[in-house]
C-alpha cells in the first residue's frame, strides 16, 4: 500500500501501537494513550485533534521520549529514522531533545526565563550541543527571526521576554525550536493563548517556517479550523484512542466517524449559523450603562466612556481582545470596581457604584457566571449548599423548601437530582459550569453576566452550555451580558453586540448590523481573523490583507 | 482505614500511637504513676529495678513517676501555648487578608519586628522581667509563635480570597462572618492543621529548652526539659537517667511530625483524588 512505499522515502517518525499509562497513588493504572499509530515524512504536518484528556499532548511529548510525572510509556514503538527511541539512554535522550526533536509549548511566557535575553535562550540549545559556534548561532537566529516576520530581526534577540508581545514571544519560541535544525517539531496548542488577530500572524509564520525547512511536524490543537490551515493530515483522538485519521480535506469534508462529524458540525455551526434575531421585550432597558469611566489605581482609564443598554430577553455580547476592558466592564457593573464617572441605571434607578452600598434586592437581580467553574465553586460544599444558599439567603426559605428548589434547579440544568449531595470535584467541567448557572438562577435574576463562560470548555461541551443558556432565556426572559473573545459564540447566542478596543466602545448594535458591512475597521479585522475550517482560509486572508496594505 | 476520606499510612498510625501514649501517660499520671514524683525513696542514681522501672534520679526520686508528671507539664504547657498562638495568629491573619490596607500593614510590620529578634532572646527578656511561672511561659511562647501562625494563615487565606467562589459570595451580599467561616476557613483548614502540629512541636521543644536553661518550671516540679538538666551531671558517670526524658522529648516530636507529614501530603494532593 501507499504507506509501505512511504517508508522508503524520507520517513522520519513512525509511531506504532503506542501505549502510555499513568499509575495513581492508589496503584490503579489508567490508560492515557491506547494503541495509537501514525507516521510522518519530511515536510509533512500531522494535526492531532481532540478534547482535553484525549491524549494529544501526551502523544506529542512521547516523541521526545518524555512522559509527565506518574506516566509511563508502556507499549509500542517510537521509531525515529528507523531507531526505536524507547531504547535510548539518558545521554541519547539529551542529544535527541531540542536537537532532533523540538517542542513548542502553549505558553511562551512560561517557557522563557525572564532574566535572560531572547537571543541567549534561542541559541542555548545549539551552543550546548556544539551544533554551531556563537557567531553562527547568532546569524541563524537572526535569519529565523526574519523568516518568522519578527520586527527588527537584527536586534530582536537582544530584548528580554517581557519587552516583546505575546505573539512575538510565541514566534521566538519557534525560533528557539528551529535553531538546531530539528527533523521534527511538536507544536502543542501554540496559538491557543493568543488573541485571534495575533493568531493569524503567528499561524502564518509557523506555516512558512515548516514549508521552507521541510520539517516534519505534529500540530496539536483543539481547534479544527486552526489545524485545517496547517496540517496535511489530521488524526482525531478521543480518550486516548484514535477515532479517525486521514488527509485533512477528507477529515474536514467527508468525516467517516460520528464523533468527527460532530466536531466538524459544531465548528461549521460556529461559522455559518444565522445571527440571532432581536427579540427584546419592553421599551425601557433593564440595564442602562451611561458614559461610564473606570480605572484601577492611577489614572489610566480601563473603561473609557462606555455606554450600553440591555433589555429583558436580550443577549448582549461584549467582544474584544485581552486587555480591551470587557471583563473590567463586568466588574464595574456588579460594583466590584466602583465607576468614577457616568451612571448605571438598573430598572430605572441609579445603582450605587460600590457593591457594599447596594441593596440585597439589587444584588439578587444581577448574577454572574465565571470562566473557570473549578474556582467558582467552593470545593468543600455540596451542590445543596452551593445552589441552596442563594435561595435561603435571598428568599429566606426553610430547609425543606430550599432542598425542593435545588432539586428543581438541578432538573432545569439537566443534572440528576441525586447529585444534590455531590461536591464539585465529583463533577465534570461542563457539569460544574451547569452548577454555576443553577446558582445564578437560584437568585431569580433579571440579568446574568457571563464572563467567558465557555472559553475553558471543550467545543462540544461549550455548545451544550450555550444551548442550555438559550433555553433558560426562553423560559425565564432573563437578559444575558455575554463577555467573550469568541466570535462564533457571539453569532450563536447574541442578538446585540458591542465591540471594545482599549477600553472604548468602537461599535455597538444588533449583531446583524455590526457583523455585516459596512464594518467598523476593527470589527472587520476581528471578524476576518476568526479561523474558518476551509483549508485555504489562511492564505486567502493573508492575500487579502497584503492587497489592502 | 480512612480519615477525612484519605487513606492512613503506617507512619501516621505509628505517629498517632506515640502521641496517644505520651498524652495518655500525661493526662492519667496521678492514676498511673506508681509513686509520688517528689518523694525521695532510695539512693542517688539507683539503677532500674522491678520496683523502679527507670531507676531513681539524683536525689532518689522514682524516675518513671517523674517522667509521667513531667510529660503532663511539658505537653500541657506546649498545648496551651500552641492554642493561644493559633487563636491570635489565625484571627489576625484572616483580618489582615480580608481588610487589607493599613490593618495588614500594621500586623505584618509587628510580625517583622518580632521575627527580627530570636525567640529565645525574647523569652529571656520577658521571663527575666516578669519572673517565671506556667502562665507567663504559656503567654510568652503563645504570643511569640502567634507571629508564625499569622504568616501562615495570612498567606493561605490570601490564596483563597482571590478565588471566584469567594467573590461570588461577596457579590451575593454575604456578611463577613459567612465569608470567613463558610468560604475561607474550611478551605484553609488542612494547611492550618499541619501548621498546628508543627507549631506544637516547636512550642514543646521551646518549653523544654526554657526549663533546661532554668527559666521554665521550678523545682520540685519538673518537666522533661528540666529533668534533662537536673540529671545532666550523670552523663559523665555513664548513667542512663538523662536519656529517658531526652528520649521522651524526641519521641513525642517525631510522633507529631509523622502526623503532620501526612496532613501536608493530603493537602498537596489534588482535591478529591483518592477520596
Amino acid at each position: 500500500m501507499a504507506q509501505a512505499k512511504a517508508k522508503t522515502e524520507g520517513e522520519i517518525l513512525n509511531v506504532r501501537n503506542l501505549r502510555i499509562e499513568a499509575v495513581t497513588e492508589t496503584g490503579t493504572r489508567v490508560t492515557l494513550v491506547d494503541d495509537v499509530s501514525f507516521n510522518l515524512k519530511a515536510g509533512e504536518v500531522l494535526g492531532l485533534i481532540g478534547e482535553s484528556g484525549a491524549g494529544k499532548s501526551t502523544i506529542g511529548l512521547s516523541t521526545l521520549v518524555y512522559a509527565r510525572t506518574g506516566c509511563q510509556i508502556t507499549g509500542g514503538q517510537i521509531l525515529f529514522h528507523n531507531r526505536d527511541l524507547r531504547g535510548l539512554d539518558v545521554k541519547g535522550r539529551q542529544n535527541l531533545r531540542g536537537v532532533k526533536v523540538a517542542y513548542i509549548a502553549q505558553s511562551a511566557a512560561a517557557a522563557f526565563n525572564p532574566a535572560h535575553t531572547i537571543y541567549e535562550q534561542v541559541c542555548e540549545v545549539a551552543l550546548q550541543h556544539g551544533v554551531m559556534n556563537r557567531a553562527q548561532a547568532r546569524m541563524d537566529a537572526i535569519r529565523l527571526f526574519k523568516e518568522l516576520d519578527l520586527p527588527n530581526p537584527d536586534v530582536f534577540g537582544s530584548r528580554y521576554p517581557h519587552q516583546v508581545s505575546g505573539g512575538q514571544l510565541q514566534r521566538a519560541m519557534a525560533a528557539m525550536a528551529m535553531i538546531a535544525k530539528p527533523d521534527l517539531l511538536v507544536f502543542d496548542e501554540p496559538t491557543t493563548a493568543l488573541d485571534v488577530t495575533t493568531q493569524v500572524e503567528v499561524l502564518a509564520s509557523f506555516k512558512k517556517l515548516i514549508r521552507e525547512h521541510r520539517t516534519a511536524a505534529l500540530y496539536i490543537s483543539h481547534d479544527l479550523a486552526v489545524v485545517a490551515q496547517i496540517a496535511d493530515r489530521i488524526m482525531v483522538l478521543r480518550r486516548g484512542q484514535m477515532v479517525e485519521e486521514g488527509e485533512a480535506t477528507q477529515i474536514l469534508q467527508r468525516p467517516q466517524m460520528d464523533y468527527t462529524r460532530m466536531l466538524v458540525a459544531e465548528r461549521v455551526a460556529a461559522e455559518r449559523s444565522k445571527f440571532v434575531e432581536g427579540h427584546a421585550e419592553g421599551d425601557r432597558p433593564i440595564l442602562d450603562v451611561k458614559n461610564v469611566v473606570a480605572a484601577y489605581r492611577g489614572t489610566v482609564r480601563i473603561i473609557d466612556d462606555v455606554s450600553i443598554d440591555l433589555r429583558r430577553g436580550d443577549t448582549l455580547a461584549i467582544v474584544g481582545e485581552s486587555g480591551s476592558g470587557k471583563s473590567t466592564l463586568a466588574r464595574v457593573i456588579v460594583g466590584l470596581l466602583p465607576r468614577q464617572k457616568g451612571d448605571i441605571l438598573f430598572d430605572g434607578t441609579s445603582l450605587p457604584p460600590r457593591l457594599q452600598d447596594r441593596s440585597k434586592d439589587q444584588l439578587r437581580r444581577i448574577q454572574m457566571i465565571y470562566q473557570m467553574p473549578d474556582v467558582a465553586l467552593n470545593p468543600r460544599q455540596t451542590l445543596l449548599d452551593i445552589i441552596g444558599r442563594p435561595v435561603q439567603f435571598y428568599f429566606g426559605k426553610n430547609r425543606a423548601e430550599v432542598r425542593a428548589r435545588v432539586e428543581e434547579l438541578l432538573r432545569q440544568i439537566d443534572l440528576p437530582p441525586e447529585y444534590i449531595t455531590r461536591r464539585p470535584h465529583e463533577l465534570s467541567g461542563g457539569q460544574k459550569q451547569r452548577v454555576c448557572i443553577a446558582r445564578a438562577l437560584a437568585a431569580q435574576p433579571d440579568i446574568i453576566i457571563c464572563d467567558e463562560v465557555t472559553s475553558a470548555l471543550d467545543p462540544l461541551v461549550a455548545d451544550e452550555i450555550l444551548r442550555l443558556l438559550r433555553r433558560i432565556q426562553d423560559e425565564t426572559g432573563v437578559a444575558f451580558l455575554f463577555i467573550t473573545h469568541d466570535l462564533g459564540t457571539v453569532r450563536r447566542i447574541a442578538n446585540k453586540v458591542a465591540v471594545m478596543l482599549k477600553g472604548k466602545l468602537v461599535a455597538a448594535g444588533p449583531t446583524q448590523q455590526v457583523f455585516n458591512p459596512p464594518f467598523h475597521p476593527y470589527t472587520e479585522l476581528l471578524l476576518s481573523s476568526v479561523p474558518e475550517i476551509r483549508p485555504d482560509w489562511l492564505d486567502e486572508v493573508l492575500r487579502r490583507r497584503r492587497k489592502a496594505s | 482505614m480512612k480519615v477525612f476520606g484519605h487513606r492512613l499510612s503506617l507512619t501516621v498510625i505509628i505517629g498517632v500511637l506515640i502521641i496517644l501514649a505520651c498524652a495518655g501517660g500525661a493526662i492519667f499520671a496521678p492514676w498511673v504513676a506508681p509513686y509520688d514524683p517528689n518523694l525521695p525513696m532510695g539512693g542517688r542514681w539507683d539503677p532500674p529495678s522491678p520496683e523502679h522501672w527507670l531507676g531513681l534520679d539524683q536525689i532518689g526520686r522514682d524516675m518513671f513517676s517523674r517522667m509521667l508528671y513531667g510529660g503532663r507539664i511539658s505537653i500541657g504547657l506546649a498545648m496551651l501555648a500552641t492554642c493561644l498562638a493559633f487563636v491570635v495568629g489565625v484571627v489576625t491573619g484572616l483580618a489582615a487578608t480580608i481588610f487589607g490596607g493599613w490593618v495588614d500593614t500594621l500586623f505584618s510590620r509587628i510580625a517583622d519586628v518580632v521575627l527580627s529578634i530570636p525567640n529565645l532572646m525574647w523569652a529571656l527578656i520577658i521571663l527575666s522581667g516578669f519572673g517565671t511561672g506556667a502562665g507567663i511561659i504559656v503567654l510568652t511562647i503563645g504570643l511569640l509563635y502567634s507571629v508564625y501562625v499569622f504568616r501562615v494563615a495570612r498567606s493561605v487565606a490570601m490564596n483563597i480570597v482571590v478565588l471566584e467562589y469567594v467573590e461570588a459570595a461577596r457579590l451575593r451580599g454575604e456578611g463577613l462572618t459567612w465569608v470567613i467561616l463558610r468560604e475561607v476557613l474550611p478551605n484553609a483548614l488542612p494547611p492550618l492543621a499541619a501548621e498546628f502540629g508543627l507549631r506544637f512541636c516547636f512550642a514543646f521543644l521551646f518549653v523544654a529548652a526554657l526549663s533546661f536553661l532554668g527559666l521554665g518550671v521550678q523545682p520540685p516540679d519538673a518537666d522533661w526539659g528540666s529533668m534533662v538538666k537536673e540529671s545532666a551531671l550523670a552523663i559523665p558517670a555513664g548513667i542512663a537517667a538523662p536519656l529517658y526524658p531526652a528520649a521522651a522529648i524526641a519521641l513525642m516530636t517525631i510522633g507529631v511530625n509523622m502526623v503532620v507529614d501526612w496532613l501536608l501530603s493530603i493537602y498537596s494532593r489534588p482535591q478529591g483524588e483518592n477520596a
